[in-house]
């Protein structure tokens, strides 16, 4: 299944395959968010938003908004 | 001294690269856990061997040479410009290796503008805990570079790391000459001709960013966009594609030099001390409550436990005084040496507790992590009011200062959110505020009385204002939000570090290093007028004040001495260029309540706030007798008496505006200096004063009316 990763719920892993956003994609191309990884969803804040996932071993926030624009594919 | 070898210290934030500095230089400096604290140019002399020196420059911690803030252009700004004085002859690259190949993006970049770079590879043993082992020798052929495995933390591997600099200031290893991703050579050959000749790469990087870089004059840039204009060059989509380019050839390296140990056994990934940690912090619930406790103690210590070292140096300054008065013939040298210049620095010192308690919290919840997962937990909140996560630490550090609190909004990518964060940050109620707000309440509020029995009306008073602060600064944020229509995206992607246990040193240095700007910045100002102040109370137009005591004396032939010396210093001060300057702006604020002798105080406080307890004190000429100064300043106000109506003039009417006008006044040169310099325009400490003076005038104009 596919979406995008503000689609996700906490817990849940999810593959990135790819950007809508040119500007935002390059920072979080710098931050390890490339297509191909796994990521996993491990908070959400109160309102939930801004969110926090696990990716290439490390914890990375962003908002909702920007969880948007990226792709993920679900298994 | 000769000109020593350069050597840059460039990494991700969170690598260790301020704990490499320091271990490497023993010359030590604020460190921390979220982007952006190094801020400052930090260098430091790294002693290679005996008499072989080297300077070391420690750069903000950044992920890619591409900035995103402020405080991430002051790389490219020296890396990019081999004639710029801090170019360094090698860099080292602290790669935190439990993250390798989102660390390795960035060497790869710093390798490619041309400059000898060595890999120091950190917290390897925390790669290892989590199943990775790193074959560093290959590492090391695969980049064609020297790889030293260091702890930065416990200073192990510094000997490894020595060598690997020695070789490639030697050797000074060729960089990759080819670009990460092909361009028409033409667009090369066309910037060489108009730019001179450059690494292939530099160029790229000045064409990309040539308006982050100073180097460049205004034709220069447009020059730059002419060239990519012609040649149909798109500066962001060609960063994205070497970005997946360079990602690409580092997977190839990393899976050859990585031996990933789960894979073995497809165990299920441990669950770190942090992932345990954030359930609580990051609890939508829990994790404001304890953000709130946290918040608590903090204010807890600034206002209690601050007290008796403020109470100590208030005594401390009022003893020097009184016994220099004793032993010094009395003159008017006396006079500006006792009342003025110590007096003055008595004034700023009196700070420095609050300030060292508040940056001692501030910078242990930097050290430990927790203020990103503040961040986290406050961005919607925040930007409900034009703000973001990231204003909270300006926000909070504005309680203690306003000057560092407007400094450490660089790491705020945004523009618009960043001008506004530095807006309202003076709103905040800083330390300079707290003996205003402690004189007057002490008048206006009755000591004894209580809210339902348990709670101190006066403390409730206090603690009202600094809400009422915050509160004000987040509606100005919001009114700001709607004039300002900037279509600029503001993004909130950042690293949530792994939580460490606090550097008690990095910590002293950091409170050291923030009381000590206090001391000097604000304390220059400080002194400055008080003794500006002192002048123009002493001293009156013509011969006036030569005349004062004679006639005073003759027009109360009944008073004792002291009563007859308090007249004659008071009249002495209506008489002085300080009361001809009061009398001057009474008719502005008669409307708030205010008299000449309160104009005075507003006038002097006008460019730093925390005169107004010492100017109340000298225009209630207060005595040789100043052991408890605050009590018998209250004491002499409370006997003021208000000419028209004969009732005491601190009344609640005037009390309740005073303290308004002060919280919300812009009355601090220092603050308004450090705006023009992070703004880099007068307009906007312009501004800033209108704003929040207008704001000052008209709240308090409205409570003195409903008051009185």
């Amino acid at each position: 299944m596919s979406g995008t990763l503000a689609d996700l719920k906490v817990g849940e892993q999810a593959e990135i395959i790819g950007f809508t956003d040119e500007l935002l994609s390059l920072k979080l191309l710098e931050m390890g968010c490339l297509p191909g990884t796994v990521i996993e969803l491990t908070h959400q804040a109160p309102f939930g938003d801004p969110i926090a996932i696990k990716v290439s071993g490390y914890t990375l926030s962003m908002r909702k908004e920007e969880a948007a624009t990226i792709q993920v594919k679900t298994k | 001294m000769s000109k020593l070898p350069k050597i840059a210290l460039i990494g991700n934030p969170n690598a260790g690269k301020s704990s490499l500095f320091n271990s490497l230089t023993g010359l030590n400096q604020k460190t921390g856990n979220f982007p952006g604290v190094t801020m400052d140019k930090l260098t430091g002399i790294w002693e290679l061997e005996p008499n072989r020196k080297v300077e070391v420059l420690d750069l903000p911690g950044i992920y890619s040479i591409y900035p995103k803030s402020i405080d991430e252009e002051l790389v490219i700004n020296i890396l990019g410009n081999p004639s710029h004085a801090d170019y360094p002859d090698m860099a080292i690259v602290v790669a935190d290796a439990s993250n390798l190949k989102r660390n390795l993006l960035l060497f790869s970049q710093v390798r490619d503008l041309g400059i000898p770079t060595v890999l120091a590879l950190n917290m390897v043993d925390v790669a290892e805990n989590q199943g990775y082992v790193i074959n560093s020798i290959k590492l090391a052929r695969e980049l064609n570079i020297e790889v030293a495995e260091i702890n930065a933390k416990k200073g192990i591997g510094v000997n490894g790391l020595r060598l690997a600099v020695e070789k490639t200031l030697k050797n000074r290893y060729a960089s990759n000459d080819a670009l990460p991703l092909p361009v028409g050579d033409e667009l090369l050959a066309d910037i060489t001709a108009e730019y001179g000749e450059a690494d292939p790469y530099r160029s790229l990087l000045w064409l990309m960013e040539h308006d982050r870089m100073k180097m460049f004059s205004e034709e220069q840039r447009i020059g730059f966009d002419r060239l990519q204009e012609k040649h149909r060059f798109d500066a962001k989509s060609y960063k994205t594609s070497e970005t997946v380019k360079r990602y690409e050839a580092l997977s190839e390296i990393v899976e050859r030099c990585v031996i990933n140990l789960n894979r073995q056994w497809d165990a299920p990934p441990v669950k770190t001390m942090t992932d345990r940690l954030d359930k609580f912090f990051l609890h939508p619930v829990g994790g404001y409550l304890i953000f709130l406790g946290i918040l608590f103690l903090m204010f807890q210590a600034v206002f209690t436990w601050a007290a008796y070292p403020m109470d100590a140096i208030d005594g401390g300054v009022a003893q020097l005084n009184d016994y220099l008065k004793e032993i010094l013939p009395e003159s008017a040298l006396t006079g500006l040496l006792t009342d003025g210049l110590i007096a003055g620095i008595g004034g700023v010192l009196i700070f420095v507790p609050q300030i060292a308690f508040l940056f001692f919290f501030i910078s242990m919840l930097e050290e430990t992590g927790y203020m990103s997962r503040v961040m986290f937990i406050m961005d919607k909140l925040m930007r409900r009011f034009g703000l973001n996560g990231k204003s909270v630490v300006p926000l909070m550090s504005g309680v203690a200062c306003a000057v560092p609190a407007i400094m450490s909004t660089r790491s705020i990518g945004s523009w618009k959110d960043r001008l506004i964060t530095i807006m309202v940050t003076p709103l905040m109620s800083c330390s300079a505020r707290l003996p205003i707000y402690t004189v007057l309440i002490a008048l206006v509020v009755p000591e004894k009385s209580t809210l339902f029995g348990m709670f101190n009306l006066q403390g409730l008073a206090l603690f009202g204002l600094y809400l009422l602060g915050f509160f004000m600064a987040i509606l100005s944020a919001w009114v700001m939000k709607q004039l300002l229509q900037v279509k600029e995206k503001s993004y909130f992607i950042m690293e949530l570090p792994t939580y460490k246990g606090p550097r008690f040193k990095h910590m002293a240095l950091s409170i050291y290093n923030s009381v000590k700007a206090f001391v000097f910045e604000a304390g220059k100002i400080i002194v400055a007028i008080s003794i500006v102040l002192w002048v123009l109370a002493s001293y009156g137009p013509g011969d006036s004040l030569s005349t004062v005591e004679q006639s005073v004396r003759q027009a109360n032939p009944t008073l004792s001495a002291p009563e007859l010396a308090n007249k004659v210093a008071a009249e002495k001060l209506e008489q002085s260029y300080a009361g001809h300057f009061g009398h001057f702006i009474e008719p502005v604020i008669k409307p708030l309540g205010y008299d000449w002798k309160i104009g005075i105080a507003l006038i002097t406080s006008f460019a730093a706030r925390e005169v107004f307890v010492g100017t109340m004190s000298t225009i209630y000429s207060l005595g040789g007798e100043v052991d408890d100064e605050n009590a018998t300043i209250k004491n002499r106000m409370r006997a003021e008496i208000n000419p028209e109506t004969g009732k005491p003039l601190y009344d609640a009417a005037l009390g309740f505006s005073l303290l308004i006008f002060y919280a919300f006044a812009m009355q601090c040169m220092s603050t308004l200096a450090t705006t023009y310099r992070e703004t880099k325009s007068w307009k906007y400490p312009a501004i800033q004063f209108l704003y929040m003076t207008t704001l000052a005038y008209l709240s308090a104009f409205v409570v003195y009316q409903l008051l009185v």
